[in-house]
């Protein structure tokens, strides 16, 4: 379906957001002789062993001890170092809240949390593997900077722009192969929300891998007459709100696309941002308050109703509360 | 920082238990017991043992380090820290109160100086102290991390990942000590939870374990350290298993866990301070 339709950004190579990740850490590795790792027995996942392989000595294997690593991370701040840590976006989270709070966020370190086979899209290994709630946990958090990005280029660019950032950045991204669909050469400004797509019938507010949704969505939509703006919140914490609510001020109302609990996401942002300053309608793409579970990345985001078809539906649902 | 002799230890001893206790007096809040149990080894390695320079610097480079992972003993910290240049003592007035760079438990964020991680919720200052090392390593820095936590914080399961770390990535410019107290908050760690051989525990995770059995007495304390100095450099991070006594130099506080986190009256405050003599002027 999406082949035949003439969306405005378009893709003729699909890879997972990961190798992003592992791309760009190797070369701000290259760039950057500060820059160190830390992996808790997924370097292979997370796609770290390029670097592993060329910089041994920056690079520090903790096995599957998820706190030690977030501990050691924070302490290798001291003396200078910018330590990237990976391991599953569950494992960079949930299990360590509290080392990531007091010896990192509270601490104002300069850690950058790398967080792969975040959401649904991990797959089969199912929910106790799929976080859908740690956006929500670390936006919470006072000090730390939160960015999924939403294809390969993007998490590349990404990951080369936090290392010169100083301060805790949690760095969201996933396992499955993806449409590839932004530039190779664009600049990541950490904070700055970016319009892909003009519209004036109403905002979609996207980010990871339902900003490629919210393309096809906006060209289904357009197929209806419908006038859709496409906005990619790749940083959702600090929020562009000046985007956001200059986008609504002339659509006069939102969609949010995330693959994510509703509860604490980027909706969830979008929506305190607009009831605080310009109320309009909002609906909200998300996981409704349950885990997930086994199946493939297509079949999960269709069970969930986290695909282009349901932001569709939600677009003319948002419209008829204009 | 000059290398004080064992009669100025003593001194100094002297009013940092002063301080401890009209610190935790002062707000009626605090954690005197632990305090006052690691005075000796606080005023050790802060006026004898580290190579530092309290015009603070976060990265530490060139200089030895500390970090207290037990943060609640925050008031034998502060003190020792300002009695050897880091702030004005008379900023230890300000002990927990609103506005304060003196948080009930340390803080990086309001930039106290002599303060490189926040701590308090217990097992994690470990972590931080081989990252730290491993730091100072990587920048060729020959200077030694050292760190502090408690015994009933062994319970925590972080301490022993840490435990796992240290020697398989050969942290060996660190010396991690334990309060060796044996209370915790409900009670005697036996009963709590009991530690049974942290000495076997810690040699058969590969740390080379050394005992301070006097942790109170300052000269084994400095022996200890120095010990503890003599073994580093050999691929191995060290352990100082250090035996003291909560609530030490304070007669009605010694040996309870019940001075753990409560505050002196204006009556024992009295007594405390009869027992305790200012050496170095109060703040």
């Amino acid at each position: 379906m999406e082949k035949t339709l003439d969306t405005k950004y378009t893709y003729t190579e699909k890879k997972d957001t990961r190798s992003g990740f592992g791309d760009g850490f190797l070369e701000v590795g290259r760039n950057n002789p500060n820059v160190v790792g830390l992996c808790a027995d997924l370097i292979g996942s997370l796609k770290m062993g390029a670097f592993q392989k060329e910089f041994p000595d920056r690079f520090f294997q903790i096995g599957i001890a998820e706190a030690n690593m977030m501990g050691i991370a924070a302490g290798l701040t001291i003396g200078g170092k910018i330590p990237f840590t990976g391991t599953f976006a569950n494992f960079s989270t949930g299990r360590v809240y509290d080392q990531i709070r007091q010896s990192i966020a509270y601490s104002g370190k300069n850690v950058k949390i790398c967080a792969s086979h975040a959401g649904l899209t991990l797959g089969e290994d199912g929910a106790t593997h799929q976080i859908l709630e740690d956006v929500g946990m670390m936006k919470m958090l006072p000090h730390m900077t939160v960015i999924n990005p939403c294809d390969y280029n993007q998490t590349k660019a990404a990951t080369i722009a936090i290392a010169d950032y100083e301060g805790p950045v949690y760095l969201r991204f996933g396992r499955p192969n993806w449409p590839i669909f932004t530039p190779a050469d664009q600049k990541f400004e950490i904070g700055k929300a970016w319009k892909m797509i003009d519209g004036t019938d109403v905002s979609i507010f996207a980010t990871g891998h339902l900003v490629w949704e919210a393309v096809v969505a906006e060209a289904m939509l357009r197929e209806e007459g419908i006038s859709a703006e496409v906005i990619n919140i790749h940083t959702i914490k600090p929020l562009d709100t000046e985007a956001i609510l200059a986008s609504v001020a002339k659509t006069g109302c939102a969609v949010s696309a995330e693959e994510h609990q509703l509860n604490g996401g980027l909706g969830d942002s979008i929506a305190q941002t607009l009831v605080r300053n310009q109320p309009a309608p909002l609906e909200m793409i998300g996981v409704d308050d349950s885990f997930g579970e086994s199946g493939t990345p297509t079949d999960l985001l269709e069970k969930y109703g986290l695909n282009a078809e349901n932001i569709v539906k939600a677009v003319k649902k948002v419209l008829a509360r204009k | 920082m000059e290398k004080h002799s064992i009669e100025q230890l003593e001194d100094i001893c002297s009013q940092v238990r002063r301080d401890i206790v009209r610190m935790v007096h002062g707000v009626q809040s605090g954690h005197p017991g632990a305090s006052l149990g690691c005075t000796e080894f606080f005023v050790s390695l802060y006026f004898n043992q580290m190579n530092h320079n309290s015009s603070f610097n976060m990265d530490g480079t060139g200089e030895d380090i500390f970090f207290l992972s037990n943060g609640h003993i925050s008031p034998v910290w502060y003190s020792v820290l300002a009695r050897s240049g880091y702030f004005d003592p008379k900023e230890m007035s300000t002990f927990r109160k609103i506005n304060s760079r003196l948080q009930g438990h340390p803080a990086t964020e309001e930039n106290l100086p002599g303060i490189r991680i926040a701590s308090g919720s217990l097992g994690q200052g470990l972590s931080v102290a081989i990252g730290a090392a491993l730091a100072k390593k990587l920048n060729k820095d020959n200077s030694t991390v050292y760190m502090l936590m408690g015994d009933g914080e062994q319970q925590e399961g972080q301490v022993w990942e840490a435990a796992m770390a240290g020697p398989h990535h050969k942290v060996d410019n660190l010396i991690a000590t334990i309060d060796v107290n044996r209370q915790q908050i409900d009670g005697p760690t036996d009963l709590i939870m009991n530690l049974l051989d942290l000495k076997a525990k810690w040699e058969a995770f590969g740390w080379e374990v050394i005992e301070t059995k006097k942790g109170n007495d300052l000269r084994e304390v400095v022996a200890g350290l120095e010990k503890a100095k003599s073994l580093l450099g050999n691929g191995r991070p060290v352990l100082n298993l250090l035996h003291t006594e909560m609530g030490y130099g304070v007669d009605f506080m010694v040996g309870t866990h019940k001075w753990h986190g409560i505050a002196p009256s204006d009556e024992q405050l009295a007594t405390a301070l009869t027992q305790l003599e200012e050496t170095l002027g109060d703040f």
